[in-house]
C-alpha cells in the first residue's frame, strides 16, 4: 500500500446465484497452494429434509432423506471445522427446514467458533423468540426467512406452503428477528401462483425490515421440474415482474438491496450454475454426501463421496463428482469452442441431462442448444394452460417414482 | 414489529461517520492472501484503498476524518480523497456494506 488508488474502489462481488467468484479458483499452472487456491467460498449444509412445509417448488431431491441417517451433531461440528481449514468463508444452513434440528444452536457456535459466517435459511414457522436468541448468543450472523406470498394474501401463501398459518407465524418470527438486531433477507421463490405480487412482496420485505430480498424465480428441478406445468408464468407475467423489480430496486436504493434470481427458460444465456461445477459452492446433505451442487444426484453415473468416510478437503479437491465437470475439459460442442465457455459453463449440468440424457452437453437454456426451441416452447405452452394441482414435497409423495423427464410432450396437462 | 433498518437512503458527504454493521465482517483471509468483506450471500473483494478506508469506519471519525488520515498517509491532496471515498461508501451504502 504505497499510494491511494487515484478512483474507483473495485469489488468483486460473489454470490451464490451468479457465481461471480473472485477466488482465484480457475485451476492452473500458477496455483501453488492448492487447498486454498481451489477453495470453495460458501457450504451449503443440508442439516435435514425434514420440514413442516410442503412448498411444490422444494429445491430438494425427490427421494428425501430420512431422520434417521442425518449426521449427528458431532460429525456436522467436525464438517464446520473442516470447511474453515479448507478456506470457506460462509455457511448457509439450510434444509429442509435447519430449526427441526434440536442441535442447531451447538452446529451455529461451532462455526462461528472457527470464524465461519453463518447464515440460517429457515421457513421460520417452527422458531421462537427464545431460540432465536439462543441462535445469536452461539453467533448466528444472518437470517433469511422464505415466504410465500404477502400476508394480505395469507390464504394463498399458506395454500402454497402447505401449511395452515404460516403466513402469519413469519411475520412474527421476521419481527423477533429484527428486534433481536439480527439483519434479515426475505426470499419470495416466484411463480405462477405469485408473480403479479411481485412489486407488494418487495415492498413487503421493506415493512419487515429486510435489508435484503431475493426475488427468485422459481429454477425448475426437483421438486420444481414435477410441478412445472403449474408453476410455470407466461413469458408476459414474467417481463412484468421483471420490469417492476427494475424499478422498485431504483426506488428503493439504499433502502433494501433486491436481488433477482432469473428462470432460465425465459433468460437469453444459461446461468452459470453454482458459478460453476466445482468451483465456489460446496453441498453436504443430510448424512453426509457431498455434492457439487444440491440437485446433483439427479445425474446417473456420479460418484458422491461422504464427510463420514474422508475429510472435505480430499473431496473437494479430488472427488469424482466434483472432477468430472469440473474446469471446461469435460465439455463437447457447442460449448468447447464457445467464447462464453468460462462465464456460464455450459449452463446447468443437473438440467442438461434431465433434459438431454448426457449432463455433459449444453444446456437447453442456451440458444445454442440443438434442443433450445423445443424446450423454450414447453415453458410457452405449459404457462398458458390451467394449472394442475401441485403435487406437494412430502416423503413419498412423488411416487410413484417418475422417470428420467424428456422434454413432455406439450399436449396432455 | 422490530425497529426497521433504516427505511430512507442513506447519503454520504463529509460529515457522515459510516460504520461496518455487526453482520458485516471485514477479515483478512490468510489462505487467500488478502482482504474480504463478508455479507450475506456476497463476499466482497476491497482493494488496498477500500481497505484502508473500512477499516477506519467505526462510527466516530467522519468521512472528512478518514481522509485527513489518508491524506497524511499517502500524502495525497484531501478534497481528492474525499470525493473518491464518498462515492466508493455512498455505492457500499446502498449495498448494505456500511451504515451512514
Amino acid at each position: 500500500m504505497k499510494e491511494i488508488a487515484p478512483t474507483h474502489v473495485k469489488e468483486a462481488p460473489v454470490t451464490m446465484d451468479t457465481g461471480e467468484l473472485s477466488c482465484e479458483s480457475a485451476p492452473g499452472p500458477e496455483m501453488t497452494d492448492v487447498a486454498c487456491a481451489r477453495a470453495p467460498i460458501g457450504l451449503l449444509a443440508e442439516l435435514t429434509h425434514r420440514c413442516p412445509l410442503q412448498c411444490p417448488y422444494c429445491s430438494n431431491p425427490l427421494d428425501l432423506e430420512r431422520a434417521n441417517t442425518e449426521l449427528s451433531t458431532e460429525e456436522w461440528q467436525k464438517v464446520m471445522r473442516q470447511a474453515a481449514q479448507l478456506g470457506i468463508l460462509q455457511i448457509h444452513l439450510s434444509g429442509g427446514e435447519p430449526t427441526v434440528r434440536r442441535d442447531l444452536e451447538e452446529i451455529v457456535k461451532t462455526a462461528a467458533e472457527v470464524g465461519l459466517y453463518t447464515n440460517l435459511i429457515t421457513a421460520a414457522v417452527l422458531l421462537t423468540r427464545e431460540r432465536l436468541q439462543k441462535l445469536k448468543d452461539a453467533g448466528l450472523d444472518h437470517v433469511q426467512i422464505s415466504i410465500q406470498d404477502v400476508d394480505t394474501a395469507a390464504e394463498n401463501a399458506d395454500r402454497i406452503a402447505g401449511y395452515k398459518g404460516g403466513s402469519e407465524k413469519k411475520k412474527i418470527v421476521a419481527g423477533w428477528v429484527r428486534e433481536l438486531g439480527l439483519p434479515l433477507t426475505i426470499n419470495a421463490p416466484i411463480h405462477r401462483h405469485n408473480i403479479k405480487n411481485v412489486e407488494a412482496i418487495i415492498d413487503y420485505a421493506v415493512e419487515l425490515g429486510a435489508g435484503r430480498v431475493e426475488i427468485a424465480h422459481v429454477q425448475y428441478y426437483a421438486w420444481a421440474l414435477k410441478n412445472r406445468a403449474s408453476l410455470m408464468p407466461t413469458r408476459e407475467d414474467f417481463m412484468t415482474a421483471a420490469k417492476l423489480t427494475e424499478k422498485a430496486r431504483e426506488r428503493l436504493k439504499g433502502v433494501i438491496v433486491i436481488d433477482m434470481v432469473v428462470p432460465d427458460y425465459y433468460a437469453k444465456f444459461p446461468k452459470p450454475c453454482m458459478g460453476g461445477w466445482g468451483r465456489g459452492i460446496i453441498n453436504v446433505t443430510p448424512q453426509g454426501r457431498v455434492l457439487p451442487c444440491h440437485a446433483a444426484e439427479s445425474i446417473a453415473g456420479l460418484e458422491f463421496d461422504s464427510v463420514r468416510d474422508k475429510p472435505l478437503g480430499e473431496i473437494w479437491l479430488n472427488g469424482q463428482a466434483f472432477q468430472k465437470y469440473r474446469g471446461t475439459g469435460w465439455m463437447k460442442e457447442p460449448c468447447r469452442s464457445c467464447p462464453r465457455r468460462e462465464i456460464d459453463y455450459g449452463g446447468c449440468r443437473c438440467q442438461a441431462f434431465a433434459l438431454t440424457g448426457d449432463a455433459a452437453n449444453t444446456d437447453p437454456a442456451c440458444s445454442l442448444s440443438p434442443l433450445h426451441a423445443e424446450w423454450a416452447n414447453v415453458a410457452e405452452v405449459e404457462s398458458h394452460l390451467a394449472s394442475p394441482e401441485f403435487t406437494y414435497r412430502r416423503p413419498g409423495g412423488a411416487s410413484p417414482k417418475p422417470v428420467r423427464e424428456k422434454t413432455p410432450a406439450p399436449t396432455d396437462a | 414489529m422490530g425497529e426497521a433498518s433504516p427505511r430512507v437512503r442513506a447519503i454520504v458527504t463529509a460529515d457522515t461517520r459510516p460504520v461496518l454493521p455487526p453482520h458485516i465482517k471485514l477479515r483478512h483471509d490468510a489462505g487467500r492472501g488478502r482482504w474480504l468483506v463478508l455479507a450475506p450471500e456476497r463476499v466482497f473483494e476491497p482493494d488496498d484503498t477500500a481497505v484502508a478506508v473500512l477499516k477506519l469506519c467505526d462510527g466516530a471519525r467522519t468521512v472528512g476524518d478518514i481522509a485527513g488520515e489518508l491524506a497524511k498517509e499517502y500524502n495525497a491532496p484531501k478534497d481528492e480523497i474525499v470525493t473518491d471515498i464518498v462515492a466508493m461508501l455512498q455505492d457500499l451504502a446502498d449495498k448494505g456494506v456500511v451504515t451512514a
